[in-house]
């Protein structure tokens, strides 16, 4: 079975999506000039999400990945919904006031985000009034709470991600009316997802990370050279620290039924997620949950499944790890992906690749003469090959697709192989999530000269 | 560095020449080097003010000084030259395509070629010679007919084979060359240092020049210029003129009542080389490769060597922007594709050491033609700028044509090509000039076919059936904004092929057209001509008319409901328009002229007609669809459509009358179709149009109605000898030179513009004649189409050059018109042109060096006309449009 160039360029271009920040003719006030996204999917269907909006009521750009387990309803939710939280943890008082006025009097609302979606990036109709209805709650309790201090974007984060993972528990245990709904929440409060999430805003740039997937940002040294700069710590066994908190957070006694074969409980690999409330609810408020639940939930052996060793819950969170960055000029990209893309990749090549991407596009990297002595067929040599560096890039209009390419078809000298990446990419379903998980990745462009100009 | 260099040599020169600017500067100078800049105030009033101290505004403040005017002002913001002026490569070309710019760049020439010795500044002026390359038979072609038209006006200039090339210039490469042009006499200058001689010469004729002044506006009162604006006060002048380069737009903009200049700036690289081990001679000849997209000139031992790219890189899109300024800075991989090309040129060059990649910033315009001329609202606002890159090959020629246009009302050539005016508010929009530079720039290089059109800044304007024509196979071109149908390719037809129909051949539209053409004869086509430039003048009492049978030639006074072809004369009797007017009541009249003619004509009327509120001119372009139904069967058509009758006994020609078509009603009909032919345009409210389309084409089934584009008017109207203001006629044409007396009212007794001329012409006869030649020995499949401008030879001698040429399908030969002139064998000087001279010559037409035989004709073939209703009015007519 092979696949054709075109044929691998279909696989990997559908899902692709690219966002300029509008600007006029050349002038672009935003700290970024657009994004490059892109998912491949292993399992069918795909687990990851992705997510990007503009605040419009607020300054700033939201970014985030979603990888989902145990089904993708989590990180479904968790797409739709985070962004949202976030962005009315941001707002002011008198913003949320003026929203809340709207909804009692059945005005028209101030839009509060504008979403940069794939056509394939799909919302709930549904479970909207729901999702509304306790959004709605959150906002108001923020009004109640009016501290009159000015949001701190750390705080808002670390709110919206909590505040979030609270009602998806609190909705699956009032559960709803409508058979739907009921089995939806249930289901999107039963399975799990990680989040990654940046904010942008001028040269502040925050990222809030709960579980493995990862935050990198692409910086340029002086040389023209490419490094990486982690912007998150994976919250999985490889991490000492987060090993460190989860013991701290448990009586001795468990220690060592906390973290076996480097998964939580011996069963889930990120140690911080949305959802899973098999690691976070009692085993009593479990049982009555799944018992009053639909035929469908009690049928399914994985929810009334207890983890073992199940003593002091909760055992996970989705409180995020914030990290608070000032962009400066050689910042030239962010890349967020799921682990899907680090497990094949390593950060430093991941930073390499994307880079000459970028400024093969872009011609970012400029040559001078300067006081030097160059004859013009020495800079005729230099420029052909950077322009055939170029030419092969062409083939991707997409960072992402780009990365993926990459991710999916490089062979052992780190250049594409298209034979590699005809297999990879024919395996049949129930294979592919054997060779590779879902990929997803998000990668930002800077604009260094408003980042400059700061 | 170089540039500094040569700055700091000028500087001390020129001010060693000029006595009265030493006085004003060098004790300044000599004290403190940083600035103390303006030590001379400025004057509170002057007659001109001009605003830009490059190549071109010193141009205008020499020629104005050289004609007597002495009270003038010129303003710099920074150094005198240093802007574009300062960078650009220095080369002076003759070749070029558009006469006018070909005789403006042969002017300065050879007003360089004496500056040194006039002024006592070097100039560096040198006679190298250039050579334009060919890579391709096409590229020959084209130079080829640059040839001809050079050779024509005693400019030395040879097509020359690749060998020739290589003993002209040792390092080039000719293996892939079919041929060159070489005009001997181009030459290469230092454009800072020519600049500084214009200004030293217009500053010793007393010109004012101030640097390091800003103006931030000009004052604009009850429609005229009152003064300057300026970092360092007012001055009150009559005139303004705006010499700012890549700044003109801008300024333009910055007064209360803007004035639109439609330029955008591009950067432009060039390359600087150290010197050859065995330095270049600096009378080698300049080398232009436009197919390899360079030109490469020798540089103190080394070379010059710049390009037009394909991808230029548009700035200044927002105006002037610190950011952008300080990133001009030499691009190498965006200069790489040149560098290649020059690489491949001259392959000797690759030890040759880099000096400098200089990126300098050129304006370039709409249609890659500079921009000069009288606004059309503020009197007294000059402009002269958007050079295209060839500010110095122009700016000699081009400052002397705008000081004749201040100081005697116009110049004395045709300047129309370039006139401010040919431009609106439309071709103002930043977006559409960023995105048309974009297009304009690369094609300073491209291979220009007959008929090529820009394809950036299009569906700008168009008629509300335009979706409908298109769905039905409209080509289309543009005119000022405005999309036209070319001709309607059949279904089955392949679509691609026609679109690249780039040829200087038989195009492979020709048999569509053809048809196109057979059914105006014999059945009935519709024409879109909605785009014609359409005003409304009318008055309370007899105003209109008064106003009108001074300002046209024809007599107006014609019963309601005639239609009158007539002129928009000068004072000199030449053509501003060329128009018909309708008669619509005793006080109103409806006026219909060409499209380009919307700035022009508005600005004309506006300035002669009296101020009187109770007389009122309207532009009412964009009120009406117009629908030009051609063909003998237009008559049952519209007869069926509207229960009228409709035969020349009831609608004789040349008539107009509102009617209903269909369900609509109001529709203005006139029985004139542009082109000779029987039938009508309808001028329909464009709510109507797509109504009226409908009933057209429904009823038009059974007479075999189809759609027709231009190109079939075209034929049809050049056949018939119709002569087309823009093409044709112009500001330097009377009636009298193009046989049409007859619609010119010397007789009646009354009053207009250009009277005496014709009178006088009418008297001692014309100086050129307007002509008809048909092309005998010319092989439509195999040879070379005739376009326009091609060289006319009478007995051998040149005479003039073609205007307009067509293909007619009825006589199965090409169509020529052009004019002739009759030049006095020895002293050259313009005699009279008699009908004996035109019938009793043996005439040639030269396409690209080839010579065709011609037969000369000063009347149409009457035999073209198929039905003849008021005989008098038709036959004569020679009235065409577009």
């Amino acid at each position: 079975f092979y696949l054709t160039p075109p044929q691998v360029n279909s696989i990997l271009k559908a899902n692709e999506y690219s966002f300029k920040v509008p600007e006029f003719d050349g002038k672009n006030v935003s700290s970024v000039l657009g994004f490059d996204s892109n998912q491949l999917p292993a399992n069918a269907p795909i687990e990851d999400r992705r997510s990007a909006a503009t605040c419009l009521q607020t300054r700033g750009m939201l970014l985030g990945v979603f990888d989902g387990h145990a089904g993708c309803a989590c990180a479904q939710a968790v797409s739709e919904r985070l962004f949202y939280y976030i962005a009315v943890s941001l707002l002011p008082h008198e913003t949320l006031l003026e929203i809340e006025n709207a909804v009692e009097s059945g005005r028209a609302l101030l839009p509060i985000l504008q979403w940069h979606k794939h056509p394939n990036d799909y919302f709930s109709k549904e479970a909207s009034k729901l999702y509304f209805n306790s959004l709605r709650t959150y906002w108001q309790e923020l009004i109640d709470l009016n501290s009159g201090e000015t949001t701190d974007v750390r705080e808002a984060l670390i709110n919206a991600f909590k505040r979030l993972d609270n009602d998806i528990s609190l909705e699956a245990q009032v559960g709803d009316p409508n058979s739907f709904l009921n089995y939806l929440v249930l289901r999107v409060a039963f399975s799990g997802a990680t989040a990654c999430v940046a904010h942008v805003d001028g040269v502040d740039l925050h990222i809030a990370n709960t579980g493995d997937s990862r935050a990198m940002l692409g910086v340029q040294e002086e040389d023209g050279s490419w490094s990486a700069v982690n912007l998150s710590y994976d919250h999985n066994a490889q991490n000492e620290r987060e090993v460190e908190r989860v013991k701290m957070e448990h009586p001795k006694s468990e220690e060592k039924s906390l973290v076996k074969q480097d998964r939580l409980l011996g069963l889930l690999m990120p140690f911080r997620a949305f959802g899973d409330v098999k690691f976070k609810w009692s085993i009593e408020l479990q049982k009555r949950v799944v018992e009053s639940g639909p035929d469908q939930l009690n049928d399914n052996e994985y929810t009334k499944f207890i983890p073992p060793n199940y003593f002091t819950p909760p055992y996970l969170t989705a409180e995020p790890e914030v990290i608070h960055h000032k962009l400066r000029p050689q910042d030239k990209f962010l890349v967020l992906a799921t682990d899907g893309l680090w497990e094949t990749m390593h950060r430093q090549d991941v930073a390499r690749i994307v880079g000459e991407y970028l400024t093969g596009v872009h011609h970012q990297q400029p040559i001078a003469v300067g006081g030097y002595k160059v004859t013009l067929g020495q800079m005729h040599g230099l420029l052909t090959e950077r322009r055939a560096k170029i030419s092969s890039v062409f083939e991707d209009q997409n960072a992402a697709t780009h990365l993926i390419r990459h991710a999916v078809g490089n062979n052992e000298f780190g250049t594409v192989d298209h034979e590699r990446l005809s297999k990879m990419l024919s395996l049949p379903e129930e294979l592919a999530r054997m060779y590779r998980d879902d990929i997803t990745i998000i990668v930002v462009q800077f604009n260094s000269r408003v980042i400059g100009a700061y | 560095a170089a540039g500094m260099f040569l700055r700091l040599l000028s500087d001390i020169q020129w001010r060693a020449a000029n006595p009265k600017w030493r006085r004003m500067t060098s004790s300044q100078r000599s004290t403190s080097t940083t600035a103390e800049p303006h030590p001379v105030p400025l004057p509170a009033q002057a007659q001109v003010v001009i605003c830009g101290g490059g190549v071109v505004g010193t141009s205008v403040a020499y020629h104005l000084s050289k004609m007597g005017w002495k009270d003038i002002v010129l303003l710099e913001q920074g150094r005198l030259a240093a802007g574009t002026t300062r960078f650009c490569a220095g080369i002076v070309s003759t070749a070029r395509p558009v006469s006018i710019e070909l005789k403006m760049a042969h002017y300065s020439n050879k007003l360089y070629q004496q500056l040194e010795q006039e002024t006592g500044v070097q100039t560096g002026y040198m006679k190298t010679g250039s050579i334009s390359l060919a890579q391709t038979q096409d590229r020959l072609i084209s130079l080829k007919r640059i040839a001809s038209s050079l050779n024509v006006m005693g400019i030395p200039c040879e097509i020359i084979s690749p060998k020739k090339v290589l003993q002209l210039h040792p390092l080039i490469n000719i293996h892939d060359l079919v041929g060159a042009m070489y005009v001997p006499e181009d030459a290469l200058v230092s454009s800072a240092n020519v600049s500084l001689a214009l200004a030293t010469a217009a500053s010793r004729n007393g010109v004012q020049i101030h640097e390091r002044t800003s103006v931030s506006h000009v004052t604009i009162q009850k429609g005229h210029v009152t003064g300057v604006e300026t970092d360092r006060g007012r001055i009150q002048c009559e005139y303004f003129v705006n010499c700012a380069g890549q700044w003109a737009y801008e300024l333009g903009h910055s007064g209360e009542e803007p004035v639109h200049i439609p330029l955008h700036a591009c950067e432009h690289f060039y390359l600087l080389t150290h010197p050859l081990k065995e330095p270049l001679s600096s009378s080698l000849p300049t080398i232009v490769d436009p197919d390899g997209r360079i030109y490469i000139r020798n540089w103190q031992g080394g070379i010059l060597s710049g390009g037009f790219e394909k991808n230029p890189k548009p700035l200044f899109t927002e105006g002037r922007n610190q950011l952008e300024i300080q990133n001009l800075q030499e691009d190498w991989d965006h200069f790489a594709p040149l560098l290649s090309g020059l690489l491949r040129r001259m392959p000797g060059l690759e030890s040759l050491q880099i000096k400098q990649l200089v990126n300098c910033p050129e304006s370039f315009t709409p249609d890659m033609r500079c921009i000069m001329g009288e606004s059309p609202t503020a009197r007294g606002y000059f402009v002269l700028a958007g050079m295209n890159s060839a500010g110095i090959s122009y700016g000699g020629g081009a400052g002397k044509y705008l000081a004749e246009w201040i100081v005697n009302g116009y110049p004395s050539e045709n300047v129309w090509p370039l006139d401010l005016k040919r431009f609106g508010t439309l071709q103002s929009s930043r977006t559409f000039l960023r995105h048309r530079v974009m297009e304009v720039m690369p094609l300073m290089y491209d291979l220009k076919v007959p008929r090529w059109d820009f394809q950036t800044g299009r569906q700008l304007r168009t008629s509300p059936l335009y979706d409908r024509l298109d769905a039905q196979g409209a080509r289309w071109m543009e005119k000022h904004g405005f999309e036209r149908v070319k001709y309607f390719v059949p279904p089955g037809n392949d679509l691609l092929d026609l679109d690249h129909s780039k040829t200087f051949y038989k195009p492979d539209w020709f048999d569509i057209v053809g048809s196109e053409v057979k059914c105006c004869k014999e059945a009935v086509c519709v024409i879109d001509m909605s785009s014609f430039t359409k005003f409304e003048i009318s008055s309370t009492g007899d105003q209109a008319l008064e106003s009108l049978q001074y300002l046209f030639s024809n007599d107006l006074d014609v019963p309601v409901g005639h239609v009158v072809h007539t002129g928009m004369l000068n004072e000199k009797g030449g053509y501003e328009n060329d128009c018909s007017i309708a008669r619509l009541s005793k006080r109103s009249f409806f006026m219909i002229s060409p499209t380009d003619q919307q700035v022009h004509c508005w600005a004309w009327l506006k300035n002669r007609l009296p101020d009187d509120s109770n007389l009122v001119l309207e532009d009412v372009t964009w009120k009406y669809t117009a629908l030009n139904l051609i063909g003998p069967r237009a008559v049952d058509v519209l007869s069926e459509l509207s229960y009228a009758p409709m035969t020349a006994e009831h609608f004789p020609s040349l008539f107009c009358k509102e009617m209903s078509v269909g369900y609509a009603n109001g529709i203005r009909v006139m029985s004139i179709t542009h082109t000779g032919e029987p039938g009508f345009v309808l001028y329909i409210p464009i709510e109507y149009a797509l109504h009226v389309y409908n009933e057209v084409m429904n009823m038009g089934q059974k007479y075999g109605i189809r759609n027709a584009g231009y190109y079939a008017l075209r034929s049809l109207r050049i056949e018939k000898f119709f002569a087309f203001w823009g093409q044709d006629l112009d500001a330097f044409t009377t009636p009298m030179e193009c046989g049409r007396e007859f619609q010119v009212k010397l007789d009646k007794g009354i009053e207009f513009l250009g009277q005496e001329v014709l009178l006088e012409q009418k008297q001692n006869g014309v100086y050129k004649r307007f002509t008809m030649f048909i092309l005998e020995d010319h092989d439509t499949d195999m040879d070379l189409w005739p376009w326009w401008g091609e060289p006319i030879f009478r007995n051998g001698r040149y005479v003039g050059k073609t205007t307009s040429s067509a293909y007619s399908y009825t006589l199965e030969r090409h169509v020529c018109l052009g004019f002739v002139h009759h030049f006095d064998e020895k002293t050259g000087e313009k005699l009279v042109v008699t009908t004996d001279f035109i019938n009793q010559g043996e005439y040639e037409i030269d396409i690209a060096g080839q010579r065709f035989q011609a037969k000369a004709k000063l009347y149409p073939f009457s035999s073209l006309f198929t039905q003849r209703r008021r005989k008098d009015e038709v036959e004569l007519s020679g009235y065409q449009r577009e």
